[in-house]
């Protein structure tokens, strides 16, 4: 018997198996999260306002995700008259993908990655990148006014802020020399004064580094304060507006998706992957427990800070954060220059 | 330039001092009221429809159809009859009818009362579906209540049901957001 699991899991572990296993974990664990971050989200906003948040549905509702996405689901997919039928459904799509894509080369474990590439970090951003696209063809697509000016927001703001995230990334390859996620997690091994974020000896200003990685990855997965996107209470839905049924839920769980892809990334990048932080009992727990930290964070600060003007969003990146961005990188490669090289 | 730095210091703290003030909160206990499961006990001079009061030595009422409150009501709303028992002295209320529709909880017929055979109730749960659920039979209600309970409580006031907060959930769900007539 145990020789037929071993035999299986060997099989599993050869390529076009491991791939496959692999999709299909993702998927479910890609939706399962998507539609448990909403019940996160919803029992965090309680929390920090004082009330209990979701109760009915199920104990402690837990079961109202399934719940909502059983609503979303009977509903019409209603597409508007004029629109260009085509492109707006395939926006959604279009949004969620590149999640899911990018989660490929994400290492949860020592050996736990569906693909190591040595240019896994390429990848991401590349991917990255085609979410903007989603939002925009889905505002465009969907032939109404406001809709088009929210997508036109929500490019330029992605746009302003992936800036910085890439220049910030670029010092991380700097420092790491290495665009393999595997290897970059595997470098900060050791206690977690070897992480990322507290390695100040390689760059003073890594800890900021860090900060401006969080804020941007916030703003590129227009989450709180800088949601202009999705105004929800100030717009109907931003580029949104005119999708109905599971096409908004896509667009919705999509964000959910990117926010962990985000802190995903943050984790293997700053906060040492799956290392622990003694040194001892490295494993994906490790992993987990960091990124659901800062998804943690995310939450926090969206209850917490007021949806920021749309002149002071751009303030921030141009004025603030990319000058910074550029000084960390030319700090860092001053350094590496001076001591390191 | 200097300027700007300190104001990137002092925007970046006051951030932090935010998140602090809201993990804060996050850790305190809730302090919602989950309404039908539980609610509030309502303060002693909540002024709830009026209700009979019952004598707390024979669980009857007080009440002697003097017709005071009757004729103190500025609405018309309270209809009190009574007669006179076998062996009686006094005569002993029969019907008391009160029109929660016209009542505006003036209080006047509280006041009128010189036996304080009237109070305000606490029942706050009175959303109804139509207007004869407000047409309250109040000395009904006085009976009911003997049933269940045959010798009031001395100085405590009745609280309505639902208004106690050690109740089971489950017995209370069923309960609010009727008037006590609509029950019946």
């Amino acid at each position: 018997m145990s020789q037929a699991i071993s035999n299986l899991l060997h099989l599993l572990a050869t390529e076009p198996y491991r791939l496959l296993v692999f999709l299909v974990c993702m998927l479910a664990f890609v939706g399962l999260n998507a539609a448990y971050l909403v019940w996160v989200e919803r029992k965090g906003a309680g929390r920090f306002q004082r009330r209990p948040g979701p109760t009915e549905v199920g104990p402690a509702g837990l079961i109202q995700p399934i719940a909502d996405a059983a609503k979303l689901m009977s509903k019409q997919l209603i597409v508007p008259t004029g629109a260009d039928t085509i492109l707006f459904r395939v926006a959604p799509l279009l949004m969620m993908s590149p999640a899911l894509m990018s989660l490929a080369v994400i290492p949860w474990g020592e050996s736990l990655a569906a693909r190591n590439i040595n240019v896994g970090l390429l990848m991401i951003f590349a991917f990255g990148s085609i979410n903007v696209m989603g939002i925009m063809l889905g505002g465009w697509s969907s032939r109404n006014k406001y809709a088009i000016i929210s997508a036109a927001r929500v490019v330029s703001q992605n746009v302003a802020y992936e800036i910085p995230m890439l220049l910030v990334v670029i010092t991380m390859i700097m420092v790491t020399g290495t665009m393999n996620l595997t290897e970059i997690v595997q470098q900060q091994a050791g206690g977690f004064w070897h992480w990322n974020v507290f390695r100040v000896w390689l760059n003073p200003l890594m800890p900021v580094t860090f900060l401006i990685f969080f804020i941007c990855m916030l703003a590129e997965t227009n989450r709180a304060p800088f949601d202009m996107a999705e105004a929800e209470s100030e717009l109907v839905a931003g580029a949104y507006t005119e999708y109905a049924g599971m096409g908004f839920g896509v667009f919705f769980m999509a964000e959910y998706a990117n926010i962990l892809l985000g802190c995903a990334l943050g984790t293997a990048l700053f906060l040492g992957g799956w290392q622990s932080p003694i040194g001892v009992l490295s494993s994906v727990v490790w992993f987990l427990l960091k990124m659901y930290l800062l998804v943690f964070t995310v939450v926090w600060i969206r209850w917490t800070f007021p949806r920021t003007q749309f002149y002071g969003l751009l303030n921030l990146s141009w004025k603030i954060l990319i000058p910074v961005s550029l000084l960390t990188l030319i700090l860092s490669s001053a350094m590496m220059k001076l001591f390191h090289a | 330039m200097k300027n700007s730095l300190k104001e990137i210091f002092t925007g970046f703290n006051s951030l932090v001092t935010g998140m602090r003030i809201t993990l804060g909160q996050f850790f305190k206990p809730t302090i919602t009221v989950q309404y039908p499961h539980e609610s509030l006990k309502m303060p002693k001079r909540f002024r709830g429809h009026i209700e009979l009061v019952r004598d707390p030595t024979t669980g009857k009422a007080v009440c002697f159809a003097c017709k005071l409150c009757e004729r103190a009501c500025p609405s018309d709303c309270i209809t009190v009859d009574g007669a006179k028992l076998d062996g009686a002295k006094k005569k002993s209320v029969t019907e008391y009818m009160l029109d929660f529709t016209k009542c505006s909880l003036c209080g006047a017929c509280v006041e009128a009362c010189r036996d304080s055979a009237i109070r305000f109730s606490r029942e706050f749960n009175l959303a109804g579906t139509k207007k004869e659920d407000y047409i309250m039979d109040l000395f009904k209600r006085l009976e009911d209540e003997a049933k269940a309970n045959p010798m009031p409580e001395t100085a405590q006031l009745a609280v309505p049901a639902s208004s106690a907060p050690s109740e089971a959930p489950k017995a209370e769900a069923a309960k609010p957001a009727s008037p006590p007539q609509t029950s019946a």
